[in-house]
């Protein structure tokens, strides 16, 4: 009896196993009646959902999911339902390219969100060029949109810029000695490229650059190079965890200089997780986290008080700038469509000539030379203090 | 700084780090001795540890003793469990099978992690206030006492355990020779079963005390199952104090590394260091090399 | 080479040439480039671990080092991807060599973690040494295949260049295993010592297969580095090693043609639990699980073990 039982099992097994095989290279494909008329505008998103940058994909993927519902209850994109698929890249390169592939092949969407992170950005590139079809990445480097690419657009912004901002307020407070630490990402070295390229253009000089892995946990030997060198502040540029450990470690030896974030800071959380020890944190970020400071008429404000309101209220957790860069991406690509229609050319011509978006990291001046399309005072430098973020003086 | 606070600065983060690798290879080798199993779910003990502790703690607020214990209780009884399901109804398995079903299983701890406590890093208060104590210009925390006593408490637990109680003695006698402990009158599947609960416990405790310098997240569990892994090669697998001195080299490799070499390749300065020790001493520092070797694939 | 494998690899390489011409969809050829380029990869590592009985834990990086080679000489130094490919073939089965000759005399665990360490070891290179490698951002831009004035470009193409290598590989492993090495190698697993006593040279040997393993990993990793033809250090980490033992063991260790169901079916798979959104990870985990509980010896095996068994008691 218990043999058999196994056998059976065994066999339901194999068979399953067999099935999923052969299941998504499945006939059904083959079969052409099936395919529907093309009413739903379909748009792909790459997110990051699952992996080491979750924390990143999680509130872009709510973000969509969220449209996506208020569009269709609307009555959606001229009448056309709106459906976003997404797709998670795990964070990983490879897996991302099979995602795109899906998406532009077998889904046959009209353009793509994402991808989060810019190391599969890079890699969904010439996809998206070879297949024509509008990609708008929800990551911070750089070199995504420099040089342009045809198809290729990114909503948050620019690492250069950030690096920008700290500098010229490091110059204001007269800091001209700093240390860097990164973190070992595509995100972190992007950074440290960027700090390193624009400091001689504001005389100063880097004196300790320090790196760590993205899952170390203690950076007390590194910190403490950097307490023993003559630094004036610290730039970390890193992801989660490392943001606030760095924090705590520098408390722990009590090291007295600033410390100065990059934009990958842009969660209130991250400042609660690191309690005391992220009091006087600075950082430049999108005006979204500090929408209660902003003037009645600033040009933002009701976008940024609508977002994080509908948001907040719908997930019951914090808004996070990650998921306001999906929100942009998106919100240009249902704008795009309700003007020009389910033509991927038409969309791209459509976003490459945009002015004036107004999103949630700032407002969207589009140009052939610009696929960004924002400039350094999208960005606000912001501080924690008691555990919230408010403009530094 | 003096040259010399820094380097007592070290000193202390590799004995921070090291602890930490230090009990998660404990809990490879109790696991390994009984059953030869190399049980890369390790980590996530770890992790579901630090998890549980947070959740049952900031979450649903219970005392602080009362959620370390409790989580301590939880995730051995998960060990237990997955020892129950998964290794315990296979006939004569191969050793690699057996991993491949720690691998399995590290994957549904961290997925099972991620549903029921999302994806954010958590942080754990520490245990008794974050102010550093100051020794000789150098800082240390109060945590990484905790950890070190911590550790050291393990490992007494652990001696006493194995050498002086009916059970400890019948494992070790499992771990040497199955048949023969078999054969007078030892149940072996129930001292495996004892070794993957003891094994989550210790794995669940090393979680719960770092979180609070770590903290913690569902992703956390692999790397520090590499680390241990390290370690716990390095001292030679099955030997627990080789297990804590080889914690503190690779701790104190990786620090030194960073502050006096470079930050980017610690990790491979660390390994480096493993790989020679290997080359040159094949069953790790503490180990015998009879010990390290099993039968087939 | 038995009569019974000829067959069916003539029958395999009937089916997949034949497979495109069904599947125009260039997501489901992409996918099958990725099971071909896996199992390059597992075949050599199910010669190492099923007929020599060593493992290793950083094929990967091997892997990785076929990729970077391949693309850094064709992106940075303008050489052709082919001779890209024949020299990063040399540099890896080089490396192999040289971690495989101290590394090989370690048993077990001890192997293992060797493995593990020079792997990670790779993979920190590959983060640190940005001038070469670009770093964690990676590199883009690298030349793709050409043959005269064809350039492969699709995805079909890239189909049929992988999985006429994969053949080939597997050509060469099937005659291995069924010559004079093959059985040396199968007495080093059955016991070393023994096979020692009767005159194998059973050093020689696992150096050899270990090199052999490295250099199909190498040419996976070329074939990788010229169809995504962006590299950053992320796929060659610890993981995919992990991944790449788990291909040869659910498959089933003890035969090249389990590493291939292995690596089609793990590749395959979370292609097809996407539907399942967040749950993928739970039900990857769980059928990764229930495969190794049911039919410990892998799937080519247990599934015949198990028809045999039907037979038997009819």
């Amino acid at each position: 009896m218990k043999k058999k039982g196994k056998i059976v099992i065994g066999v339901v097994v194999a068979v399953v196993i067999v099935l999923l095989l052969v299941g998504p290279l499945s006939v059904w494909n083959w079969v052409p009646t099936l395919k529907k008329p093309l009413v739903t505008y379909k748009v792909g998103a790459l997110l990051s959902v699952t992996g080491p940058a979750a924390w990143l994909g999680t509130p872009e993927r709510n973000t969509v999911r969220m449209i996506e519902e208020e569009i269709n209850e609307a009555g959606g994109i001229n009448g056309h339902p709106l459906e976003v698929i997404v797709e998670d890249t795990v964070g990983d390169a490879t897996k991302t390219v099979t995602a795109a592939k899906k998406l532009i092949s077998k889904d046959e969407v009209l353009a793509i969100v994402g991808p989060s992170r810019s190391g599969t950005t890079m890699a969904v590139i010439p996809i998206v060029e070879e297949a024509e079809i509008p990609l708008i990445s929800c990551a911070a480097a750089e070199a995504i949109v420099v040089p342009v690419k045809r198809w290729v657009f990114k909503t948050p912004q620019k690492d250069s810029d950030a690096a920008i901002r700290i500098y010229e307020y490091m110059k204001e407070q007269g800091i001209s000695k700093i240390a860097i630490i990164t973190g070992t990402t595509g995100f972190g070295d992007q950074g440290r490229g960027q700090l390193k390229k624009f400091a001689s253009e504001f005389d100063i000089t880097i004196v300790v650059d320090e790196t760590y892995g993205p899952e170390d946990t203690d950076m007390t030997a590194q910190l403490t190079k950097i307490k023993a060198s003559e630094a004036e502040a610290l730039v970390n540029w890193s992801i989660v965890a490392g943001q606030v450990i760095v924090a705590k470690n520098m408390r722990q030896l009590a090291m007295e200089i600033p410390l100065f974030q990059s934009h990958g800071f842009g969660n209130v959380k991250y400042a609660q997780t690191a309690g005391e020890a992220g009091e006087g944190i600075i950082f430049p970020c999108g005006r979204l986290l500090a929408v209660d400071t902003l003037a009645e008429d600033h040009p933002q404000k009701e976008v940024l008080t609508r977002y994080k309101e509908e948001y907040e209220a719908k997930y019951n957790e914090d808004v996070s700038t990650f998921g306001g860069h999906a929100w942009d991406a998106l919100y240009l690509v249902i704008e795009a469509l309700e003007e020009v229609g389910p033509d991927r050319g038409k969309i791209r011509d459509y976003i490459e000539n945009k002015k004036g978006f107004v999103g949630t990291g700032g407002v969207f001046n589009f140009s052939p030379e610009d696929h960004n399309g924002l400039d350094k005072y999208a960005f606000e430098m912001l501080a924690v203090k008691d555990g919230k973020f408010v403009v530094a003086e | 700084m003096s040259l010399g606070s820094q380097l007592l600065q070290y000193l202390f983060t590799g004995i921070t780090l090291g602890t930490i690798y230090g009990m998660v290879a404990l809990g490879f080798n109790i696991i390994y001795s009984s059953t030869g199993i190399i049980n890369l779910a390790q980590g996530e003990f770890v992790m579901l540890g630090g998890m549980m502790m947070i959740y049952l703690t900031t979450i649903i607020k219970l005392p602080m003793v009362v959620g370390f214990f409790l989580s301590i209780l939880i995730v051995a009884l998960m060990g237990a469990l997955f020892e129950r399901g998964a290794i315990h109804p296979l006939k004569n398995p191969s050793v690699i099978t057996l991993i491949i079903i720690t691998i399995a299983a590290s994957i549904l701890f961290k997925g099972g992690a991620m549903f029921a406590w999302g994806k954010e890093t958590f942080a754990l208060p520490a245990f008794s206030g974050e102010e550093p104590v100051r020794v000789l210009g150098a800082t240390i925390l109060p945590q990484t006492l905790w950890i070190l006593g911590i550790m050291a408490a393990t490992v007494v637990f652990l001696i006493f355990f194995f050498g002086f109680t009916l059970t400890g003695k019948a494992m070790r006698a499992c771990a040497a020779n199955r048949t023969a402990a078999s054969l007078v009158g030892i149940n072996v599947k129930t001292m495996v079963l004892l070794s993957f609960a003891l094994s989550a416990a210790i794995g669940a405790t090393a979680g719960i005390i770092i979180a609070p310098i770590a903290l913690m997240d569902y992703n956390r569990g692999t790397m520090l199952a590499v680390k241990g892994f390290s370690v716990a090669v390095l001292g030679g697998l099955g030997s627990n104090v080789g297990a804590v001195v080889a914690g503190f080299i690779i701790g104190i490799m990786e620090s030194l590394g960073a502050g006096f070499i470079s930050s980017g390749y610690k990790d491979a300065i660390a390994l480096v260091v493993l790989l020679l020790v290997l080359f040159i001493k094949p069953g790790g520092l503490l180990g015998s090399k009879e010990k390290g070797e099993f039968k087939k694939f | 080479m038995k009569k019974k494998n000829l067959i069916v690899l003539v029958i395999l390489a009937g089916v997949t040439m034949a497979i495109p011409l069904g599947l125009g969809n260039s997501y489901y050829l992409n996918v099958l480039v990725f099971v071909g380029i896996h199992s390059l990869i597992t075949i050599g590592l199910s010669l190492l671990m099923g007929y020599a009985g060593q493992i290793s834990l950083g094929q990967a990086a091997f892997f990785g080092l076929g990729a970077y080679t391949s693309g850094i000489l064709s992106t940075k130094f303008g050489v052709s991807p082919w001779l890209a490919l024949l020299a990063a073939i040399f540099v890896t089965g080089g490396i192999a060599f040289l971690i495989g000759a101290p590394a090989l005399k370690l048993k077990g665990h001890y192997l293992a973690m060797a493995t593990l360490a020079f792997g990670y070891i790779v993979y920190i290179i590959f983060n640190q040494a940005s001038s070469f490698t670009g770093g964690p951002s990676g590199f883009g831009q690298i030349p793709r295949f050409r043959l005269g004035n064809f350039l492969f470009k699709t995805d079909v193409h890239y189909y049929y260049l992988v999985w006429i290598l994969v053949i080939v590989a597997l050509l060469i492993s099937l005659n291995i295993t069924h010559s004079r090495v093959g059985r040396a190698l199968r007495s080093i697993h059955a016991g070393e010592l023994t096979a020692n006593v009767m005159g194998v040279n059973t050093a020689k040997y696992k150096i050899q297969i270990f090199v052999l393993s490295a250099v199909y990993a190498s040419v996976a990793g070329s074939l990788y580095a010229h169809f995504i033809t962006f590299l950053n250090p992320s796929p060659f980490g610890f993981h995919f090693s992990i991944v790449l033992v788990t291909m040869v063991v659910v498959g089933g260790v003890a035969s090249v043609w389990g590493a291939m169901i292995g690596a089609a079916l793990l590749t395959i798979l979370p292609e097809y639990l996407r539907a399942f959104q967040d749950y993928d990870i739970l039900i990857y985990g769980s059928i990764l699980l229930l495969i190794m509980v049911f039919l410990p010896k892998g799937l080519f095996v247990g599934i015949f073990d198990l028809v045999k068994k039907r037979k038997n008691r009819q």
